[in-house]
């Protein structure tokens, strides 16, 4: 069906505030009598705190008060603290001081005197699993979501059977398998077997993770920044030690999360600590871009291993798959489940073995980054399907499409489990690719020589799941005839807080100009919504403004039935007006309906509520009753299966083979997302990934001194962000624009795949310009390229990881 | 396993208080609205002998904060967006701290102190500086435009900044500001750039987004426009 608005550009209301400067972020907060906070790291990256000696740093002019991480509540052994008595890494917050001017504060830290005990320290995941290795923590090395927390060390043996530049494997506490995988090797046309490494990197938003509270009336007042403003704050009440309702949270901007600001984290918590110490004075917590790398989170890095079979079209006959994850120093994040997913939905096997090894490090703690696990996959065996193409004969955009999920997703499946989707159309997106590309004609110029430089090309595909269902939407129609959307998304920067708002609207068939978004903290009494991560934001946020636009949609034409007779079924809406089918009569405005509703009170203003819906949404609707016709409810619309977002790129690069110099010359991404809500937010997200993927694919990466443990790729250009000279300038967008059944309006989002297909496209490229040469190793920075082309031994040991 | 949720390290925490209450205050000294005046401030500083920094805020991160060279504050007349302000400023003071923090115009964004990032580019005399590493002492004389000076003072933007906004081009916004007054520092200076050009003028600017092509499309439409 035609839609007014989905489909159609707008222009976010957030937007102006940022090209004038007048968006407040986090750290853009003031009050009267604010103190502030600033905390002593570690100086090591595993120690224990024997003694903290604060006499001089209370006698510094403005001291105001210091906080022991004996004075707050600690969370479990593998934990995320706040402050800690144990500090796992280089970085980490073990005492904070607060003071009149962050002078001194400053001042006062320094003269903290903290005796630690260094304790052993790993930084590299295979030094911790040999026999005698150090754990990062007291007790155990090997954590993770699903894993408990033990001491896991392989044998001398399992060490000896590798050769020097294959990972070992030994025992893996993750395993799991599906089809028969020895048949699937036995009728292999082709196999190709390789180990490999992809770099831990830094999420460097450009926003460090300041933030600021204060106390009043028993209630906690925040600003923190954070990509999601209802996620983030049944787990932040709970790690300032409070109930929801007496959390102030706002939120209205964020720059930059990438995963590392997914919800709360332990940082956010603390001014609150100290202001509640200090009886709740104002207390404000800059966060130097040092602090923030140590302390902002990382994507995690992973040496692994896989061997697999082709059939001799190209078909993927079997898959054995075993990855080391760097886990950093907490439980962090499950990125080793999300490799098996990745590889299963994507190249679609029809039998695989998986085994993963979560190890803690005594590194950045790890946190998700823009497709956590997808996205390294798509790295990591990209490259290994092309090897197999060239070993094949077979074109590299033919291999994928013949392993792909396509034509809706009929008969694909995920995981261990071998779940089914919701659609699927990737098949169709390397199809559209590789005509918009030229794939074909262009593909023919590989290995093309000018001067020092030789031309690549790459294609790859990513993954990442897509969709929930089960959170709640909330709006309402005031008197003066506007509509209110309510919405907990965050302020990312992917402007999905509006574009899912605009569903309501479409369902409503409201004018864009007279709808109202409420967002970005409590004050504006925002439903429980899922977090703007994942790519989930527009599946399952346009499904929570659906059913709350037809809540709305139900209670206005019962209250024309109930003022002007009849039942609901008698009138429709049109124009924000309801009229009676049976001679287009309108009846009432919506001006007027909202004004009923007052009037009639009830479910109609929203004084009774759904009993299904979160405590949170149930707050704020009760703050809003009786202000105008309320639609609110919970989404229990069906969703069976997973929603998969899925990307197909294309990348042609000149590679210059005396430098090492990567240059980019052309690019497009399609994505199966769906039907395309906001297509310019797509170009956006779908350029602003791929940039984020080059960097990935080329210079991101940490490195830390082995002998110390303390990091050395700390700033920007340590570990360096992509710039606008070193990307092009004008790259393509696609969408195969097909809709998602179990979405009422077709919507399915897509956000790090974009990333993960660039970067794997472009790894592909860079081998393709040097004859097929493959890396293995992720990031490929220029002096891989050099040793490559002159035949050189590269200068890193295989398989070590957090070095050069 | 579904290992696609959320990424919550809250949930290592026991429920509960996450700190005790101090009953009335304890030994916490009552607070009220900081205000350090002029003559207190030097008081201060012939009675104890001690120099404290009359600032609120630490200028240089970078800087460790026991090796800084502190003084007294002295003040200066600075031209920021057509005001002359007059501003007390510590020697060691970068012009990205005074504008966001004495002068309250937050729109100028620290995200590195440390000149590589862009997002506290400014204008001084028409040129774009990184304000984080920029002394404000060394800004005497100088016409300063940060990014609250673009727009007309009746609101209406500047074509940088609605270009801007029809190309979609901030994402996240935080490096937004030094993008704006990056790009119209370009074309005060060259109305009608290459494309390559711009490229290069801006290319001083970081976005963690990787929104370059949309910025650098609303530079060129500007370009169109102006």
């Amino acid at each position: 069906m035609a839609y007014r608005l989905i489909g159609k550009d707008f222009t976010p209301p957030d937007i102006e505030a940022k090209v004038t400067g007048s968006a407040k972020y986090a750290e853009d907060f003031r009050a009267d009598g604010m103190v502030h906070v600033k905390f002593y790291s570690s100086p090591m990256p595993h120690a224990k705190v024997k003694s903290i000696d604060a006499d001089d740093a209370m006698k510094i002019p403005g001291f105001v008060a210091v906080l022991l991480p004996d004075e707050i509540k600690q969370p479990d052994v593998t934990g995320f603290p706040i402050l800690t008595s144990e500090p796992k890494y280089y970085g980490q917050p073990i005492v904070a001081v607060a003071a009149e001017t962050e002078q001194a504060a400053a001042d006062a830290v320094a003269a903290l005197k903290v005796d630690l005990e260094m304790l052993p320290f790993v930084v590299d995941p295979l030094d911790s699993l040999r026999p005698g290795g150090n754990n990062a923590l007291e007790g155990g090395n090997v954590s993770g979501r699903g894993v408990d927390f033990q001491e896991l060390k392989w044998t001398g043996k399992d060490f000896a059977a590798a050769a020097e530049d294959e990972l070992p494997r030994g025992a893996a506490p993750v395993e799991w398998s599906f089809g028969d995988v020895d048949a699937g090797f036995a009728e292999a046309a082709v196999v190709i077997e390789d180990s490999f490494v992809h770099a831990t990197n830094s999420h460097h938003a450009m926003e460090p993770r300041s933030a600021a509270a204060y106390w009043e009336n028993g209630k906690c007042h925040l600003w923190g920044s954070t990509q999601s403003t209802s996620f983030a704050q049944p787990g932040l009440a709970r790690m300032i030690g409070i109930e929801l309702k007496d959390l102030v949270f706002v939120a209205e901007y964020c720059g930059g999360g990438f995963g590392g600001k997914g919800a709360s984290y332990p940082l956010m918590a603390l001014p609150a600590l100290m202001s509640k110490k200090l009886g709740g004075r104002p207390c404000h917590m800059r966060v130097s871009r040092a602090e923030e790398y140590a302390n902002g989170m990382a994507r995690s890095g992973f040496q692994g291993w896989t061997k697999l079979g082709f059939a001799s079209d190209g078909r993927i006959t079997a898959a054995d798959i075993f990855v080391v994850q760097d886990l950093g120093p907490t439980t962090g994040f499950p990125d080793f489940g999300n490799v098996g997913n990745a590889f299963s939905i994507v190249f679609q096997p029809p039998s695989m073995r998986f085994r993963a090894v979560p190890v803690l490090t005594n590194t950045v703690p790890k946190g998700p980054q823009r497709g956590p696990g997808e996205n390294q996959t798509a790295n990591m065996f990209e490259p290994l399907i092309d090897k197999a193409a060239k070993e094949l004969g077979i074109d590299r955009v033919a291999i994928r499409e013949v392993n792909a999920p396509g034509n809706g997703g009929v008969g694909a499946k995920i995981g261990s489990k071998q779940g089914p989707l919701t659609s699927a159309f990737l098949k169709e997106a390397l199809v559209q690719g590789a005509e918009t590309f030229g794939w074909s004609e262009r593909a023919a110029n590989s290995g093309m020589r000018t001067g020092p430089k030789a031309r690549g090309y790459g294609v790859a595909s990513a993954y990442h799941s897509a969709g929930s269902s089960g959170f709640d939407g909330l709006l309402r129609i005031t008197p003066d005839g506007i509509l209110h959307v309510h919405t907990g998304v965050g302020n990312l920067g992917t402007y999905s807080y509006g574009s899912t708002s605009r569903v309501a609207a479409e369902v409503l068939g409201y004018d864009w100009d007279h709808v109202v978004i409420e967002r970005g903290g409590t004050s504006k009494h925002i439903p429980y919504n899922l977090g703007q991560f994942g790519s989930n934001t527009s599946f399952t946020m346009s499904r929570t403004n659906y059913v709350a636009a037809m809540d709305a949609k139900a209670k206005l034409l019962e209250i024309a039935a109930s003022s002007h007779g009849g039942i609901a079924d008698d009138y429709e809406l049109g124009d924000e007006m309801i009229v009676r089918k049976s001679d287009m009569g309108a009846v009432m405005t919506f001006a007027e309906a909202a004004q009923a509703a007052i009037e009639m009170g009830d479910k109609f203003a929203g004084h009774v509520l759904p009993e299904d819906i979160h405590e949170m949404t149930r707050a704020s609707a009760k703050a809003i009753a009786g202000t105008g016709l309320i639609g609110v409810a919970k989404d229990t619309l069906p969703k069976d299966g997973t929603a998969p977002a899925l990307t197909a790129s294309f990348v042609e690069v000149d590679v210059d083979l005396e430098t090492g110099a990567v240059e980019i010359l052309d690019f497009l991404t399609v994505s199966d997302c769906g039907i395309v809500n906001h297509p310019t937010g797509l170009a956006a997200q779908s350029r602003g990934g791929a940039v984020m993927g080059f960097g990935l694919a080329l210079t991101e990466r940490h490195i830390y001194d082995p002998a110390y443990g303390i990091p050395n790729a700390v700033s920007f250009y340590h570990g360096k962000p992509l710039s606008y000279l070193d990307v092009p300038m004008h790259t393509q967008w696609g969408a195969v624009d097909q809709p998602d059944p179990q979405n009422p309006m077709g919507i399915r989002g897509v956000g790090e795949p974009l990333q993960g297909s660039a970067s794997a496209a472009l790894l592909g490229a860079i081998s393709d310009a040097l004859g097929g040469h493959l890396f293995n190793r992720i990031p490929i920075v220029t002096d891989m390229i050099v040793n490559a082309a002159a035949g050189q031994p590269q200068s890193h040991k295989p398989l070590a990881t957090n070095t050069v | 396993m579904d290992s696609s949720g959320p990424y919550d390290p809250t949930l290592d925490y026991p429920e509960g208080p996450a700190i005790a209450e101090i009953a009335g205050g304890g030994d916490i000294k009552p607070w009220r609205p900081l205000h350090v005046s002029r003559r207190n401030f030097l008081r201060g500083v012939v009675c104890s002998g001690i120099v404290v920094g009359g600032a609120s805020y630490l200028f240089s991160t970078a800087t460790p904060a026991r090796a800084d060279a502190r003084g007294v504050e002295r003040m200066m007349s600075l031209m920021v967006n057509g005001k002359t302000h007059h501003v007390d400023v510590a020697p060691n003071e970068t012009l990205g701290y005074t504008v966001r923090y004495r002068l309250g115009l937050t729109g100028t964004k620290i995200g590195c102190n440390q000149a590589e990032c862009g997002a506290c580019t400014v204008m001084a005399d028409g040129r774009t500086i990184y304000s984080c590493s920029t002394l404000t002492h060394r800004m005497r004389g100088k016409d300063i435009v940060t990014v609250e000076g673009i727009a007309s003072a009746d609101g209406t933007l500047h074509p940088v900044q609605q270009a801007f906004i029809d190309e979609l081009a901030p994402q996240c916004g935080f490096c937004t500001p030094g993008q704006v007054v990056a790009g119209v520092a370009l074309l005060n200076a060259n109305p009608n750039p290459t494309e390559e050009e711009a490229r290069v003028a801006m290319s001083g600017n970081l976005c963690r987004c990787g929104a370059y092509e949309h910025y650098l499309r609303g530079v060129m439409k500007a370009a169109r426009e102006v």
